[in-house]
C-alpha cells in the first residue's frame, strides 16, 4: 500500500552570473543602496535613521546580499522598500520571530530589523521580552515616536501621560513603557539609546550594535512632525534642550548601574547603557548541532534516517 | 471482519488450540500503568512478524492519572481500522471493566486482574471471564521493594501466551526497549513478562493462533502517525522548524527538536503560537522550507501569518493536527473540523494547498510531497491530520530512504536580475531567491503583505491587485491540473459512493467491503488532495447515484459536513451528502453502515435505490 507522490517541479536553471570578487568591489555609495523615496511625511525623523543606515552599509562595506532587512507594520517598518537589499516586510508586531527565523538559519547574513514603538511594545511586546532574553543575533533599531503615527494619532505604549490622542482625548492615562527598562529587564545583551536629531551618534550606536555579538537593541527617538510635533526638543540642543550622553564612568555591564540610569526623567541619557557577553542562542543552537553531529560524521542524511528506521522495526 | 475469531466455545478439559485470523484486544487500565507500553510492543512484534496491525489509543487529558485505554488489532490479513468491537479486554480496575465490557463482542473474553475487579455475575452470561490476581503476581515475579509496577509486563505475558507470540522476538524488544536504563529495570521487566509466560491458564482458556499471514517482501517499520510525518518532513530536507506545546502536534515538535540536530537543523520551541509561525516563515524566507504547527487554538492563532506567506508567496509547511474544537474543545480526542480554517482560515482571498494523510504510512509521504509543493509553487501547505492519525500505530513497508530523502538547501546561484513576482511567470507560478544571492542588476526583492508590483513595492493599482490576486490563484489551479485523481475503492459505477478524508480511510473501506458482502453497491474514494482538489471528480461521482460524504464534524446549519459543503460548492451536485459525527471518536463501520442506510431511507423518490434494491436494507 506504498503511497505515490506528487513530483516535485524541477528547479528553473540559473544562469550563473559573474560577479567580482568582494575584494575588488567598491564600497556600496547612497544611490546603490537606496531604493523607492520613502513616504514619510517631509521632516520625519526616520530620514535620518535611512541615512545613517545607508551611511553604515557604505562605511562597513556591507554588500547587497550579505544584509536583509526586515520590518513589521507601521510607519518606520516601510523601511525595507527604500533600501536595496533583501528585505522583508512582515505582519504587525511579528518582525522580531521572523528576523530569528532568518539569523537562526542564516548565519552568513547580518540582520537588520527596523520597526516603531507600537510593533515593539504593544503588539509584539510578547517578541521583544522573547527575543532578547534568548539573545539571537541581529540589529534592532526601535524608531520610537510616542504616537501611532500610520493610522494617524492613537495613544502609543511609549505615549507620556497627559499625552492628547484621538483614543485618548483627555490625555493618556497608562504608564509608558520604558523601552531601556524594558530591554534590559527581559535580558537583551546590548541596550543602546539616542535620538534622531543626532547623526553622527546614531551611526555610532548603529556601529556598535552590529558589532554586538547576539541582540543589539536601539531605541532611536525619531520625531513624528505630524502626529507629535516637538515632542523630542528637549533632547535637541538646537531647540533649546539637552543631549546628555551616558557618563563617562558608567559601568555598562553593571545592569542595575543601567536600570537606574534608564530612569532618569525625560529627555534621560543617550549612548550604551548596557552591554554583556552572553552566548547567543545562534551559539548554542550551533553547539547543540555541532556536538550532536559528532556522533554522525561521515554519514549522509539518508544513512542517519535509515539507522532511525532500523530501530523502528 | 473478525467473525472467524474468539468466539469459540469455552469450558474446561486440556488446552486447546484455535486458530484465528486477527484479534482485536483491548486494554484498558489507568494511563500511569504504561498500557501503551505493552499495545506498542505487541503492535512491534506484529511489524516484525507477518501481520498487519492497527492501534487506537485515548489517554486523558488530566495532567497524571485517569482512565486510558490501548486498543490494537493485528490480523493475519490487511488490517483498515483498529476494530469496532475487541476479541478481548484486559481491565486492570473496575472501572476499567465496567467502563469497556460493552466495547467486547459477544462471547468474547474479559481477562481481568482479579485483585482489583469484582465481576459481575449478570454479565458471565455474555462474556467469558478469566480473572488472573495480575497485581500480586507481578509483586511476587519481582520481588524485594517492588509494588504493582510492571504489571504491565506481566500482563503483556498473559496476552503472549494467550496468543502463542513469539516469545523471542518479544524479549528482544524488551530488552532494546529498556536498554542503556538501569539493569534492574530490564531485569524486573523481564521477570513479570516470563512469571506470566508461565503461568498456567490451562483448562481455563484455549491457546489462539494466527494463521500465517502473506510473506511480506521488505521489512516493515513501526511508529505512530506523529512519529511518521516528523521522519516525513526529515527526509524531504526540513532542517528548520519552530511551534509551540499543544496536544496532540507536541509529539512532533519534540521528535523534531530531537531529531533536527543530527541533520544540521533545529527545532525552536517559540514564545507563542504566532512567533512559531512567523519564526518558521524567517527560515522559509532565508532559504529552505520550514515547518510549524499545532492543535486546535494554535491554528487559529495562526491565520494571520498564513495569510502572509500566501500574499508574500513564501515557501511553509503548517502541520494541523486535528482535535475536538471549537476552541480549547477536546484537546485528546479527535474531529476533522479544521478543514473549513484550513482551506479558508484568514481575511482576504488566500488561497493555500491543504493535503490529508489517510494513515501512517501516508503521513511520511505526504510530508515530502507538502514540503514539495509548498517549494514548487512558494505557497503555504496546510498537512490536515488528526490525533487518531497522530497517536495510532501502524506497521508499513519501510520506505526506500535513499530514494525518498531529498536535499533542499537553498541555491544562492547569482543570478542577472529577479522578480519574485513575476507576472509573466508561466501559470503563475514563480520560485523564491532567498537572501544571500546576489543580484547583478542591484535591484533587490522585497518580500511583503501589502499588495505589490513584480518587484515586491507597495501598490494601490486597482490592476495589479486584480493581476497579483490572479496570480495567487492561477498556481493552484496549475498544480490541480497536475494532481493524480483519486481511485475509486470497488467498482467505479454503483448506487453509493462514500467520499472520505483523512483518518476514516479505514473504517470506511472496511464498511465498503462489509457492505459489498452483502450484496449492496457500495464503493468509496478517498481525498488527499483538498485543497486544491484534483480535476475530474465530477466524472467520477456521474457513476454513482448517491455521494455521502463521511467526516467526523458536524453536519453544520446546512445539512453537511465540512468537506461535503466543499464539494457541494464545487459541484452544485444535489446528489452529494453528509454522514457526519462529532462525539470524539473515530468512525466505527457500522456507523458508517447506518448512515448509509438513514441517507438511504430518506432519500425519495425512492427508485434511486433501483439499480441495486439490496442497498434498502444495508
Amino acid at each position: 500500500m506504498t503511497s505515490t507522490i506528487l513530483e516535485p517541479l524541477l528547479p528553473p536553471v540559473r544562469v550563473a552570473a559573474s560577479p567580482l570578487a568582494d575584494a575588488d568591489r567598491k564600497p556600496l555609495a547612497k544611490k546603490e543602496v537606496a531604493a523607492d523615496h520613502p513616504t514619510w511625511c517631509p521632516g520625519c525623523g526616520d530620514f535620518s535613521v535611512l541615512a545613517l543606515y545607508f551611511k553604515l552599509i557604505e562605511k562597513r562595506k556591507l554588500w547587497h546580499e550579505k544584509i536583509t532587512t526586515i520590518a513589521g507594520i507601521g510607519c518606520s517598518s516601510r523601511f525595507p522598500y527604500f533600501v536595496q537589499s533583501h528585505g522583508a516586510h512582515f505582519i504587525h508586531g511579528r518582525a522580531l520571530p521572523f528576523a530569528s527565523g532568518v539569523s537562526l538559519s542564516r548565519p552568513d547574513l547580518h540582520v537588520f530589523v527596523f520597526g516603531g514603538d507600537g510593533d515593539a511594545f504593544s503588539i509584539g511586546g510578547n517578541h521583544f521580552t522573547h527575543t532578547a532574553r534568548r539573545n539571537v543575533k541581529m540589529t534592532y533599531v526601535v524608531m520610537d515616536n510616542f504616537v501611532y503615527g500610520l493610522t494617524k494619532k492613537q495613544t502609543s505604549p511609549t505615549s507620556p501621560i497627559g499625552f492628547k490622542s484621538k483614543t485618548d482625548m483627555w490625555g493618556s492615562l497608562d504608564q509608558p513603557i520604558n523601552p531601556m527598562k524594558q530591554a534590559i529587564a527581559a535580558g537583551a545583551t546590548f541596550v543602546a539609546r539616542t535620538t534622531h536629531t543626532n547623526p553622527n551618534h546614531v551611526l555610532q550606536m548603529m556601529e556598535a550594535a552590529m558589532d554586538h555579538d547576539g541582540f543589539g537593541f536601539i531605541e532611536c527617538l525619531s520625531e513624528c512632525v505630524e502626529f507629535y510635533e516637538g515632542a523630542f526638543d528637549a533632547a535637541n540642543p538646537r531647540k533649546g534642550g539637552a543631549f546628555n550622553q551616558v557618563p563617562a564612568d558608567h559601568d555598562p555591564t553593571d545592569e542595575f548601574a543601567a536600570y537606574k540610569l534608564a530612569d532618569e526623567a525625560f529627555p534621560g541619557r543617550f549612548g550604551i547603557f548596557y552591554k554583556v557577553q552572553r552566548a547567543t542562542k545562534n551559539a548554542n543552537e550551533a553547539k547543540i548541532t555541532k556536538k550532536t553531529q559528532e556522533k554522525f560524521l561521515g554519514q549522509a542524511d539518508w544513512q542517519i534516517l535509515k539507522k532511525t528506521f532500523d530501530r523502528l522495526k | 471482519m473478525s467473525e472467524t475469531t474468539l468466539s469459540v466455545p469455552s469450558g474446561g478439559g486440556p488446552t486447546q488450540i484455535s486458530s484465528i485470523s486477527e484479534a482485536v484486544i483491548r486494554i484498558a487500565g489507568n494511563s500511569q500503568d504504561g498500557i501503551q507500553a505493552i499495545g506498542g510492543f505487541l503492535a512491534r512484534l506484529a511489524g516484525r512478524s507477518e501481520q498487519e496491525v492497527m492501534t487506537f489509543m485515548t489517554i486523558p487529558s488530566t495532567i497524571s492519572g485517569g482512565p486510558s485505554i490501548f486498543q490494537v488489532r493485528i490480523g493475519s490479513g490487511e488490517v483498515l481500522s483498529a476494530g469496532d468491537e475487541a476479541d478481548v479486554l484486559l481491565a486492570f480496575y473496575q472501572h476499567s471493566y465496567e467502563g469497556h465490557v460493552q466495547s467486547v463482542k459477544k462471547g468474547g473474553i474479559i481477562l481481568f486482574d482479579s485483585d482489583h475487579v469484582e465481576v459481575n455475575p449478570e454479565w458471565q452470561q455474555t462474556w467469558r471471564h478469566v480473572g488472573v490476581p495480575i497485581s500480586s503476581l507481578t509483586v511476587e515475579s519481582i520481588g524485594g521493594t517492588a509494588r504493582d509496577k510492571g504489571k504491565n509486563l506481566f500482563a503483556l505475558g498473559l496476552v503472549a501466551k494467550m496468543f502463542d507470540l513469539n516469545v523471542l522476538k518479544l524479549t528482544k524488544l524488551i530488552t532494546e526497549r529498556f536498554a542503556g536504563k538501569d539493569e534492574s529495570i530490564v531485569k524486573n521487566a523481564l521477570l513479570a513478562f516470563n512469571a506470566a509466560y508461565g503461568y498456567s491458564m490451562e483448562g481455563i482458556l484455549e491457546t489462539f493462533q494466527f494463521v500465517e499471514g502473506k510473506k511480506r517482501e521488505g521489512q516493515q517499520v513501526v511508529m505512530n502517525g506523529n512519529e511518521s510525518l516528523g521522519y516525513g518532513l526529515i527526509a524531504a530536507g526540513v532542517r528548520f522548524g519552530a511551534g509551540y506545546p499543544i496536544t496532540p502536534w507536541s509529539d512532533i515538535m519534540e521528535l523534531l527538536r530531537r531529531e533536527l540536530p543530527k541533520y544540521g537543523g533545529s527545532f525552536i520551541q517559540c514564545e507563542d503560537e504566532i512567533a512559531a509561525v512567523s519564526m518558521a516563515l524567517g527560515a522559509g524566507y532565508a532559504g529552505r522550507v520550514a515547518v510549524t504547527g499545532s492543535s486546535g487554538p494554535g491554528v487559529s492563532l495562526k491565520t494571520e501569518a498564513i495569510g502572509w506567506a500566501v500574499m508574500a508567496e513564501i515557501p511553509l509547511v503548517v502541520v494541523d493536527v486535528q482535535r475536538g474544537g471549537p476552541s480549547t474543545g477536546m484537546p485528546t480526542n479527535v474531529e476533522q473540523s479544521d478543514l473549513n480554517i484550513a482551506c479558508f482560515g484568514g481575511h482576504g482571498d488566500s488561497p493555500r494547498v491543504v493535503l490529508a494523510p489517510a494513515n501512517v504510512e501516508d503521513c511520511f509521504y505526504t510530508a515530502i510531497e507538502a514540503v514539495n509543493i509548498a517549494r514548487d509553487y512558494s505557497v503555504p501547505v496546510i498537512l490536515l491530520t488528526d490525533q487518531a492519525i497522530a497517536t495510532r500505530i501502524e506497521a508499513f513497508e519501510e520506505p526506500d530512504i535513499e530514494k525518498v530523502c531529498q536535499d533542499i538547501s537553498p541555491d544562492l546561484t547569482p543570478v542577472l536580475d529577479h522578480k519574485p513576482y513575476d507576472l509573466s511567470a508561466p501559470n503563475g507560478v514563480t520560485r523564491h531567491v532567498a537572501p544571500g544571492t546576489r543580484i547583478q542588476s542591484g535591484k533587490y526583492p522585497i518580500v511583503t503583505g501589502l499588495e505589490h508590483d513584480e518587484l515586491g513595492h507597495p501598490t494601490g493599482s486597482p490592476k495589479l491587485h486584480t493581476q497579483m490576486t490572479a496570480k495567487r490563484r492561477s498556481k493552484l489551479q496549475a498544480l490541480a491540473a497536475r494532481l493524480p485523481l483519486p481511485k475509486v475503492f470497488g467498482p467505479a459505477e454503483g448506487n453509493v459512493l462514500l467520499v472520505g478524508w483523512g483518518s476514516t480511510q479505514g473504517p470506511v473501506r472496511e464498511a465498503v467491503e462489509k457492505a459489498r458482502a452483502g450484496g449492496d453497491s457500495v464503493s468509496s474514494l478517498h481525498l488527499k488532495y483538498i485543497n486544491p482538489l484534483p480535476n475530474g471528480l465530477e466524472t467520477i461521482f456521474s457513476g454513482f447515484n448517491h455521494i455521502l460524504v463521511v467526516e467526523i464534524n458536524d453536519e453544520g446549519l446546512y445539512g453537511f459536513g465540512q468537506l461535503a459543503a466543499l464539494l457541494r460548492a464545487r459541484y452544485a451536485d444535489p446528489k452529494i451528502r453528509a454522514i457526519n459525527k462529532c462525539d470524539g471518536l473515530t468512525f466505527k463501520v457500522r456507523e458508517i453502515l447506518e448512515g448509509v442506510r438513514v441517507k438511504l431511507a430518506a432519500t425519495s423518490p425512492a427508485p434511486l435505490l433501483a439499480s441495486n434494491p439490496a442497498a434498502a436494507s444495508a
